[in-house]
């Protein structure tokens, strides 16, 4: 009883972290580019200012396009929830698996783009187009490179993979870097952050994610804003989680807990300024060539698994 | 009336005795008809059983959606006699317990079935659609009966309990092996012997392509799993063979989604939708295959499953699909994607009915179709390494070949429902369609019910499932001796092997989807207010017309781009300037996506038959005493051979 409670308050943090790891990435970008920036309490004000706002629907928005938001925040709310944060061994990461977890992600994406397809704008369908081709790319990439720990782990709970890497005396494993890189590149990619799509953009020509939202309003807008900043601290909480948990509390002790946040943030914090610094220094894609970076990163993570196969399983 | 009637009794008497089959064990007949040598020989094992039930669950449905779908045919008589012909093939097959009266019944089966493609038969493609699919039907019986040839010549006896003791040299093993594999392949679809399908499929009525691609196309599975699985044996596989059918069942997966993401016919791009489907059960079978010849019997009996139970979850919702497409014909009038739009507001069940299928067929949670494919990707996972570089390789590459066509079809579903349901009516016969009949909805409602279900408590289905790999492999994932198996009485999670290996709970995530949900909805959603209602934004043009949306053709462009190379698309531009060379008054784009595999393998068969035709042809235009040459040359030479 006592580790659900606990459970319950993690996946809590997540949920009011996020806006916090959203604001502290565009601090860090406008400090790096010369600007002041607006502080890291701002998602969370813009947040506030949509919930008091009036919703307004286009003409013949049908019920999809009005329940999607609840649909896509609760998919990602459970998905953030099933992965452990702070604690190892939490009663609900037993929920889904992390095949679970990525299917649950494109519950809430198949949801948004038939909400772009919805309004019958040529904008939403443009982006709906786009975000399902480039995800479906993704997602083989992404499994593979989640695959090459779960062969070595033998599981594919988060739970026990966090566990493996922690007992296993710590080498250097030429198919986890591999898959680090594959995973930090499908990262980006999944989380709609430059090169492959910018979520600060409205140009119609580059636009992806945002272009399935233009017509959202209010408390819809307030809640696809906020899964996608939870999308995006669960995606950093996952690669820490499965590349370098070190530091994870493996038992609900205070001083335990109170430790594993300190470490979750300080790492949190490390991935993020490197996303911050590669968002500065990069130029976005052409759009036809987000498959080439989404094939790069399928070959490199079928390599390291691969590698795994032939150089280290046998041993 | 009296025929929707009597189909939906011999569904439901098919899914009672699917269950009871199941549960105990069945029983086995023989019915004092047929051969005077060879009574027929009927049997109902947990294979079987399983395969009845499949059937079963179905027909009980369509027959259902039957009685409002056909109420305004007028040609009713072929459908009348064919149509339950059809059925009973299907039933026959998976009763039949010998070689002979299997084939009987399967080319009950193909050749009714012929009569029901070519129902419409004024327009001459369905006459050609219909003749393609019985050519390839029959071709594909003619293996499958060398393949029985095979069995018969080891045996001795038509019997397949005669067959199930014999014992085959690997080499005829073989032999029987690929037989029975392009035979049932190619009824069942798989690339690159699926040519017919794509074609046959969508001309025959709604409620027959339901139940063509629901259940005609598994009973070519349960056809290979008979023959491979339990008249050879998993002691007979070799290596080859499980790593053949993943290959086979990989590319059909990808190469079908592939196909479907180009076709804007809605019934078509469902046929190569189960193109897709068959892959996905074939790369478990592969799996299942593999592991058994490597003796890892637990594990291919996960496999086993996987492939069962994405068989009757295929079944469901692509029944489901071609129910919905056959009821938005059924009110438009058309099959074309590109006239269709907004019909969720004037087909609102419909619409709904037909977003569970769409949910399922892209594997998402907490529908089936996540829970078949789940089980086999854990399949994939857990495989140990199996000797060779190559045989490792092929494995984790399927799993990647799985998550890849899984992804493309959520794509290709985004766009049907999109296309079809959502946005504005792009002609007046979208814009006047209407919602179809109480029967066509219960019709449909069935199976998207049983979809829901069978994704939330696989707990639940899978003991029932796992009479078929005891049949099979002696082995059972749900026994209490096998310590690291599915356990029955945790009905919460599905732990395939052990909790710490894998688990997933769809019931704890749709309740706690719904839960959350809906406190955020009643929290957030202000009480007794109505939402504000106003124009779309379109960028301060006031002028916006429906044909300005993203259509199928234009939702499917990125993919055409990035795939160019296996489409080859035939892309035609053209600009109209008639005032003034700057000023382009109309665009018209066209592009046509053939199928690579029709191109470039059937057609040039196609031409080398022609080409041979035309050379002997003048044989046939010689006088009386050519012929009697001919004939006595033959009696020579059979007298030579055989005496």
């Amino acid at each position: 009883m006592n580790s659900l409670l606990f459970q319950l308050l993690q996946a809590l943090l997540m949920v009011l972290l996020a806006p916090l790891v959203a604001g502290f990435l565009s601090t860090i970008k406008a400090h790096l580019q010369n600007r002041r920036g607006a502080g890291i309490m701002q998602p969370w004000r813009d947040i506030q200012k949509l919930f008091a706002k009036e919703v307004v629907l286009a003409d013949h928005a049908s019920w999809i396009f009005r329940f999607t938001p609840y649909i896509v925040f609760t998919a990602t709310l459970m998905a953030a929830s099933v992965v452990p944060a702070l604690l190892v061994d939490t009663p609900l990461s037993l929920t889904a698996d992390v095949i679970a977890l990525v299917a649950l992600l494109a519950l809430a994406r198949f949801f948004l783009s038939l909400a772009g397809m919805d309004i019958g704008t040529a904008f939403g369908g443009m982006g709906s187009s786009r975000e399902m081709t480039f995800s479906a790319l993704a997602e083989p990439a992404m499994l593979m490179s989640v695959l090459v720990l779960a062969i070595g782990a033998h599981s594919t709970n988060i739970t026990t993979m966090i566990t493996h890497t922690l007992t296993t005396p710590l080498l250097i494993q030429p198919s986890i870097a591999f898959a680090l890189v594959a995973m930090l590149m499908i990262a980006v990619a999944e989380t709609g952050r430059i090169p492959i799509d910018n979520p600060t953009t409205h140009l119609e020509l580059t636009m992806i994610h945002e272009a399935m939202l233009l017509e959202y309003s209010g408390r819809h807008l307030a809640l696809m804003e906020w899964a996608s900043m939870v999308k995006l601290l669960l995606f950093t909480t996952l690669i820490i989680d499965l590349f370098m948990p070190w530091g994870i509390a493996s038992e609900a002790s205070l001083i335990g807990i109170v430790l594993a946040l300190a470490i979750w943030l300080f790492k949190l914090m490390g991935l993020l300024i490197i996303l911050a610094v590669f968002e500065t220094s990069l130029a976005k894609l052409r759009l036809f060539e987000v498959p080439q970076y989404l094939g790069t990163a399928f070959v490199l993570s079928f390599l390291g698994l691969i590698i795994h196969y032939m150089l280290e399983v046998s041993v | 009336m009296v025929l929707s009637c009597l189909m939906g009794l011999s569904g439901l008497f098919a899914v009672i005795a699917g269950f009871t089959g199941l549960a105990n064990g069945g029983g086995s007949i023989i019915l004092p008809f047929g051969l005077p040598w060879l009574p027929m020989h009927l049997r109902l094992d947990a294979l079987g059983s399983f395969f009845l039930l499949v059937i079963g669950a179905l027909v009980l449905p369509v027959a259902i959606y039957s009685q409002g779908y056909l109420s305004h045919e007028k040609r009713l008589t072929p459908i009348a006699i064919f149509l339950p012909l059809f059925i009973l093939g299907m039933m026959g097959v998976v009763l039949s317990d010998d070689a002979f009266t299997f084939m009987l019944f399967w080319e009950l089966m193909s050749v009714s079935s012929y009569f029901l493609v070519t129902h419409e038969h004024q327009h001459p493609e369905n006459r050609k659609a219909g003749f393609i699919y019985l050519l390839m039907a029959h071709m594909a019986g003619l293996l499958i009966m060398g393949s029985f040839a095979t069995l018969y010549a080891t045996s001795g006896s038509f019997e397949f309990s005669a067959m199930r003791d014999a014992q085959l040299s690997p080499l005829w093993a073989s032999v029987a092996f690929l037989l029975a594999g392009f035979g049932f392949g190619t009824k069942a679809g798989v690339v690159p012997m699926h040519g017919w399908l794509p074609d046959a499929h969508p001309v025959a009525p709604s409620n027959v392509s339901a139940l063509m691609s629901g259940i005609m196309l598994k009973v070519a599975i349960f056809g290979f799993i008979r023959i491979t699985w339990d008249l050879m044996g998993s002691g007979d596989f070799q290596w080859w063979w499980g790593a053949l059918v993943l290959a086979a069942g990989s590319s059909s997966a990808v190469s079908g989604v592939l196909m479907a993401l180009q076709q804007h016919d809605l019934k078509r791009l469902l046929a190569y939708h189960s193109i897709e489907n068959i892959g996905i059960i074939l790369i478990g079978l592969g799996l299942a295959m593999l592991l058994a010849h490597f003796g890892h019997n637990t594990l291919a009996a996960l496999g086993l499953i996987a492939a069962l139970y994405h068989t009757i979850n295929h079944a469901l919702f692509k029944g489901l699909l071609f129910m919905g497409a056959g009821a938005v014909l059924h009110s438009t009038g058309s099959r074309n994607m590109e006239a269709m739009g907004g019909l969720i507001h004037r087909m609102p069940w419909t619409a709904a009915f037909f977003l569970v299928a769409c949910i399922s067929i892209s594997a998402l949670p907490p529908f089936n179709g996540f829970v078949s494919e789940w089980l086999t990707f854990q399949t994939a996972l857990m495989a140990p390494q199996l000797g060779g570089a190559l045989l490792t390789a092929i494995v984790p590459f399927s799993a990647a070949m799985l998550a890849l066509a899984g992804a493309l079809a959520a794509t290709c579903f985004v766009k049907v429902f999109g296309v079809v349901f959502l946005g504005h009516a792009r002609s007046d016969i979208a814009s006047d369609a209407k919602e179809v009949d109480d029967w066509m909805l219960v019709g449909m409602a069935i199976p998207a019910l049983c979809c829901l279900l069978l994704g939330v408590l696989p707990t639940v289905f899978i003991p029932i499932l796992d009479h078929v790999p005891q049949l099979l492999l002696h082995t059972s994932l749900t026994s209490s001796s096998n310590g690291q198996a599915i356990d029955a009485t945790q009905w919460l999670w599905l732990t395939p092997m052990n909790a710490a290996h894998a688990s997933y709970s769809a019931p704890i995530i749709l309740l706690g989807m719904l839960l959350l949900g809906g406190v955020a909805f009643w929290r957030l959603h202000p009480k007794g207010t109505i939402i504000r209602r106003s124009k779309m934004w379109s960028c301060g043009n006031p002028h916006t017309h429906a044909r300005m949306q993203y259509n199928a053709t234009s939702f499917s462009q990125p993919l055409r781009r990035i795939f160019a190379g296996l489409y080859q698309p035939d892309e035609h531009e053209h600009a109209e300037r008639h005032q003034h060379a700057l000023l382009t008054t109309r665009v018209k784009y066209v592009v046509h996506v053939g199928d690579m595999v029709v191109k470039h393998l059937y057609q040039p068969i196609g031409h080398v038959t022609l080409w041979i035709a035309k050379v002997i042809r003048h044989e046939h235009q010689r006088g009386i005493h050519a012929y009697l040459t001919y004939t006595f040359a033959t009696v020579l030479l059979l007298l030579a051979v055989f005496v």
